[in-house]
């Protein structure tokens, strides 16, 4: 190990630029990735805080026994689907009504809106038909007058919601793979660049492993600090974006642990398969 | 000769590459413990061939070559390396490492196979100073002359004592006065009991030291002057 990491050390000062290049080049693509996956992740997370509007609102005939509604409301409340039920009566109707829509508050005028129950359905059950089946259910009692849960509303909001994942994916590993591609191309350079060093290596009797080892810590140190190097590009463009466009969420501790992780990933495999072929020889 | 003295063997080696030329045909040969031998022909006879043959850096296409005991026919990479430490080989454009002190390229072929530091100091400065180098031990390859790097390319293989010397054409980079002194410290080499496969296209060295050799033609073993006197030849 001392001499596969002083070898690496040789490595590096005997063509410094071409070390420097493999961080940056790790670094920079980890960058756009991660860039990407940022906007994304945003994307994300203002689609979640959207589909937390996603709400069914059944309305009770006028005149229904409170003892009813009540008993409704948790037999509702135990629907494997629903987070919450709200009971609301005419009064908190009219009052939330005349808060909401301020230029009409004194259009409304009291048992102008009826009773309704509004419920909220758990993540991950605010698709269209969950959300249907759950208004079908809601429909089926005798003193729900109306259900509304703004149909075409959901749908479009699902379909955009399908349509950003599925770009989210493509561009991602598209991304990814360009990524790939250049951090490969970089490290197969270092390592022609020590072509000669690795023949006199395996003239001189060294095993396989014994050649690889300086290479692979090689490749894994780049990749680490290529990828700790993109976290920091990514958290300056955030709080730019922050600063100047609007509140750009940053990735939780593990991603960006996974995205340090990925480039040392990346390193690792990267000189493997280049000091493979160039071990390929008998 | 006995068998149990061969160090290295050919049984109808032939070695063809891919795009379809053949580098060798059906040649056999066998050399001795200790024994100086020397291939000579012209360029492309396939004297470069049977040396890598030797230390296995290419498999034969059909026969077999034994080294040490080991065969062609099942080694295994590991073994391959492992015959490696026990081979000595040398280049005419003598392989250094360009950016580390003779000494340091000496001790490379040790540290390679785990010999520890302590082992490694005494026996580069010895073998750097049995090829005449131990002024020159922290000299940088740019800084010696062409038969100095030669020197340190032998040092390099000698320094793991082994039981065969594999030179290729390792003068012809040299002038003349190299060239000698470079021949005298192989043949000292040999004279301690290190067997030489030496490869050259120079004919008066071969005449002169008497030295068994072995003539290739077109990759044909053409003769071997084991079994028949050398004649007269021009190439």
């Amino acid at each position: 190990m001392r001499l596969a990491l002083r070898e690496v050390w040789t490595a590096f000062r005997r063509a410094p630029g071409l070390g420097v290049l493999s961080v940056f080049t790790v670094a920079f693509s980890l960058f756009a990735v991660g860039l990407f996956g940022l906007v994304a992740y945003n994307t994300r997370l203002a689609l979640e805080r959207l589909e937390e509007r996603v709400e069914i609102r059944a309305y009770v005939t006028e005149g229904t026994e409170t003892d009813a509604v009540a008993a409704a409301v948790g037999d509702v409340r135990a629907f494997p689907e629903v987070a919450s039920v709200t009971y609301v009566s005419p009064d908190d109707a009219l009052k939330k009504a005349r808060v909401e829509m301020t230029e009409f508050k004194d259009v409304f005028e009291p048992e102008f809106l009826p009773a309704s129950m509004e419920v909220r359905l758990k993540p991950g059950m605010r698709d269209p038909e969950t959300v249907r089946v759950v208004a079908k259910r809601l429909n089926g009692y005798p003193f729900v007058d109306d259900v509304r849960y703004g149909e075409e509303w959901v749908k479009k909001f699902y379909s955009v919601r399908r349509a950003a994942t599925a770009a989210g994916i493509v561009l991602g590993i598209a991304f990814a793979f360009a990524a790939m591609i250049i951090i490969g191309s970089t490290i197969r350079t270092s390592v022609l660049a020590r072509a000669r060093e690795i023949g006199i290596m395996r003239l001189v009797g060294a095993t396989d492993s014994f050649i690889r080892a300086p290479f692979l810590i090689d490749g894994v140190l780049k990749g680490l600090i290529g990828g700790t190097m993109a976290v920091a590009l990514m958290w300056v463009t955030r709080a730019a974006l922050t600063a100047t466009v609007f509140a750009f969420q940053f990735f939780p501790t593990p991603i960006l642990l996974l995205c340090v992780l990925v480039g040392g990933v990346i390193g690792l495999l990267g000189s493997a398969v280049s000091v493979g072929r160039q071990l390929k020889r008998v | 000769m006995s068998s149990n003295q061969t160090i290295v063997k050919f049984t109808s080696v032939t070695k063809s590459w891919l795009r379809g030329s053949g580098a060798l045909q059906k040649v056999s040969f066998a050399a001795a413990k200790g024994e100086f031998v020397f291939l000579t022909g012209p360029s492309g006879a396939g004297k470069s061939t049977i040396l890598k043959l030797c230390y296995m850096d290419e498999l034969p296409s059909s026969g077999e070559v034994r080294v040490s005991g080991l065969s062609s026919i099942n080694a295994k990479r590991t073994e391959i390396s492992k015959l490696r430490r026990k081979l000595g080989i040398v280049f005419q454009d003598f392989r250094l490492l360009e950016d580390r002190t003779a000494w340091a390229n000496v001790a490379f072929a040790l540290e390679v196979t785990g010999t520890q530091p302590r082992a490694i100091a005494a026996r580069v400065q010895k073998v750097l100073e049995r090829v005449g180098l131990g002024p020159k031990m922290q000299a940088m390859p740019t800084e010696l002359s062409g038969g100095e790097q030669q020197r340190v390319a032998i040092a390099r293989a000698l320094v793991n004592d082994p039981f065969v010397l594999l030179a290729d054409e390792p003068t012809g980079n040299l002038d003349d006065r190299a060239s000698r002194a470079v021949f005298q410290l192989l043949r000292d080499i040999n004279t301690s009991g290190t067997a030489v496969m030496m490869a050259t296209h120079d004919l008066d060295l071969v005449r002169t030291s008497g030295f068994r050799s072995l003539e290739l033609n077109k990759g044909a073993l053409v003769y071997d002057s084991a079994e028949a006197p050398l004649p007269e030849r021009e190439h």
